[in-house]
């Protein structure tokens, strides 16, 4: 691994003596495979179109992924679909139950809260933060963890020994305890919930992409692409990276759905993106006090976020079973 | 055997420095400690003193090797708003945090591994597919609805279990249920493909060829080998558990160590949230350091690496 460069300016000057001796008939072959190179961009996408046949195949994955496409569809139109302002209050149509209409004859579909505000309207405008927390801390977890995972992996040793202690530091604290004790600190905003939860959700993609590139390194591609003088950094973006990706990308998906339970009990304690804004987890803390007389307060924001988490856990295990289903998550 | 073990507990101790660092460093996330412990109308004559008088002056070192100090011997620093060491407060609420969490446990256990054996068993019949559709509603129902849910059917609607408070044997039924939901889940779908995995060996249809009848195939040649992964999962369960009681505490008004903290941080009341957050990851770590010595005397080929 070392020393590569020594290698590849070695490389280099053996070069044009090898092409020379080459005997016609292989170099012809060579020539044939160097202009066959841009071409595979197409077998490429027919791989694409393959996995996507696979997965649809796949009944319960199909249906996660619909759900998780209307929640998507939810949060991106919910001015469109919503009926009323999700922040307007209305005192006069207090606690009303779901179907009742107002004064306008509008109906409110999921009834109101304790301060006349549309529940529907809550609801589909409470996807936002969910997604967006759910998209920003896994990609940032994602991206820590796969770094960590990749240099770990190849490099070993004591870079190796290093980022394994810190994940183990990482995994003895209770989540939720340590998220709400910083939050704390530096008060809830969106940012802030962003990064907490990004930065320290990274262990289990680093386990994943290190395992990964543990045995993808000893593979004959990426000893071929050593002996041919390629740098590290090169074997790992270019050999190893793309061949990580598909437990990363399984693991990506479940955590999302861990994501937006954390972000929706962060908001439920108080801690996660302020009102006015309509958190799921918020409406949930609000219609807690409404249990005993007026019960759709609390039930409709519970059932969103387990439609979507349940949506992207089955989309998530599909995903898992398509590509590689060995992985145990 | 004793290199391992002596391996295994350096490991611990090293994960428990850094879990005291970052407790310590908590403090310092906005970069100054006196005025997150001070109320926020304090003069600026009061925040220079106070910082003069807990030493917040000192090279950054020294306060954390203060700290250390302090920990090792229990001493987190007085509470806020109790005026009672911070470390006692945390240490009285612990045996309630650990009956719910060790009920949480017994209810997940005793839910999940007969599920996910009879799942596999009875692979592809109804029982299969009823099991396995409820763990994944179980993986995907947040803990606090399913906690105001209950509360919502068995304590409002027909009264019959309380709804807060710890005592008697019902009380902790709800909360216990709630807090065990997930983990439930979880080990129900591990139990199932270790099952299935084990079951599909060479030595179960050695066993099966040899005349051996269903029932011992599959609770003592099957189980015990299934039974390895689950171990394991207790251990990381169990922090699932400490960190899910936060949030279970909240809505049954739980007495433990969960409840405390979110207290604490609302009423900022940092030594106690240190203090809870310490011990609690130290409960975690030495749970799982227990864990893997069970681990290798069920796993034998675990000691010679």
């Amino acid at each position: 691994m070392r020393g590569g460069t020594t290698r590849e300016g070695k490389s280099a000057e053996t070069e044009p003596a090898r092409t020379w001796s080459r005997p016609p008939s292989i170099q012809g072959g060579l020539t044939a495979l160097a202009t066959t190179i841009p071409a595979t961009t197409n077998p490429a996408r027919r791989e694409w179109i393959l996995f996507l046949r696979r997965l649809a195949r796949r009944r319960t994955a199909l249906f996660g992924l619909i759900v998780v496409m209307l929640v998507v569809v939810a949060a991106l139109g919910a001015p469109l679909i919503a009926a009323y302002d999700p922040t307007e209050q209305n005192i006069t149509d207090r606690l009303k139950p779901p179907g009742s209409l107002d004064t306008a004859g509008r109906a409110h579909v999921l009834g109101t809260d304790h301060l006349g505000r549309d529940i529907m309207a809550r609801v589909l405008y409470g996807a936002r933060p969910a997604l967006m927390v759910g998209f920003a801390a896994v990609a940032i977890s994602g991206v820590l963890g796969m770094m960590v995972g990749l240099f770990s992996g190849y490099f070993g040793g004591r870079i190796d020994d290093v980022f394994m202690r810190l994940a183990d530091i990482q995994l003895a604290f209770p989540f939720i305890l340590l998220a709400i004790a910083v939050i704390g600190v530096l008060g809830p905003s969106l940012p802030v919930i962003i990064v907490v939860i990004g930065v320290s959700s990274w262990v289990v993609y680093a386990r994943v992409v290190r395992g990964a590139v543990l045995s993808l390194r000893e593979r004959e591609f990426v000893q071929a692409a050593h002996a041919l003088g390629s740098r590290d950094g090169r074997i790992l973006l270019r050999h190893i990276l793309p061949n990580a990706f598909t437990p990363w990308l399984v693991v990506a998906t479940l955590d999302m759905a861990r994501v937006i339970v954390i972000e929706s009990a962060l908001s439920f304690l108080g801690l996660g993106v302020q009102p006015p804004t309509p958190t799921w987890g918020g409406m949930l803390a609000d219609g807690r006090v409404y249990i005993s007389t007026a019960w759709w307060l609390a039930t409709f924001p519970g059932l969103a976020i387990l439609v979507t988490v349940l949506g992207i856990n089955l989309f998530g295990d599909g995903l898992r079973d398509t590509l590689d289903p060995r992985l145990t998550l | 055997m004793r290199i391992y073990l002596a391996r295994r507990l350096a490991q611990a101790l090293l994960v428990l420095l850094g879990v005291s660092f970052i407790v310590f460093f908590i403090l310092y996330l906005t970069g100054d400690p006196a005025l997150i412990l001070l109320p926020p109308d304090a003069s600026a004559e009061d925040v220079q003193k106070f910082r003069e008088t807990m030493g917040f002056n000192d090279p950054f070192v020294v306060q954390y090797g203060r700290f250390l100090a302090g920990a090792l011997r229990g001493d987190f620093g007085q509470s806020v708003r109790h005026g009672e060491p911070a470390f006692n407060l945390v240490v009285e609420r612990m045996p309630a945090t650990f009956e719910l969490a060790g009920a949480a446990l017994l209810v997940a256990l005793g839910l999940a591994i007969p599920a996910g054996i009879v799942s596999a068993v009875r692979r592809n019949t109804l029982v299969d597919y009823v099991s396995t559709v409820v763990a994944l509603l179980g993986q995907s129902m947040p803990t606090f609805w399913l906690g105001i849910m209950l509360i919502l059917v068995f304590s409002v609607q027909f009264n019959l279990l309380p709804s807060s408070g710890r005592g008697s044997l019902e009380h902790l039924v709800l909360p216990a249920i709630t807090l065990g939901l997930f983990t439930t889940a979880r080990i129900t779908r591990l139990t199932r493909s270790g099952m299935l995995e084990v079951l599909s060996q060479d030595y179960i249809r050695t066993a099966r060829a040899k005349g051996v009848s269903d029932p011992p195939v599959v609770w003592k040649h099957a189980l015990k080998n299934a039974a390895i992964p689950i171990v394991t999962i207790v251990g990381i369960e169990l922090g699932t558990l400490l960190g899910g009681s936060v949030i279970t505490e909240t809505i049954f008004a739980w007495p433990g160590v969960g409840r405390l903290s979110v207290q604490a941080i609302y009423n900022r009341d940092y030594p106690v949230v240190q203090a809870a957050v310490f011990l609690l990851s130290s409960t975690f770590v030495l749970v799982n350091l227990v864990v893997d010595v069970v681990y290798t005397y069920l796993d034998p080929r675990i000691r010679l690496r």
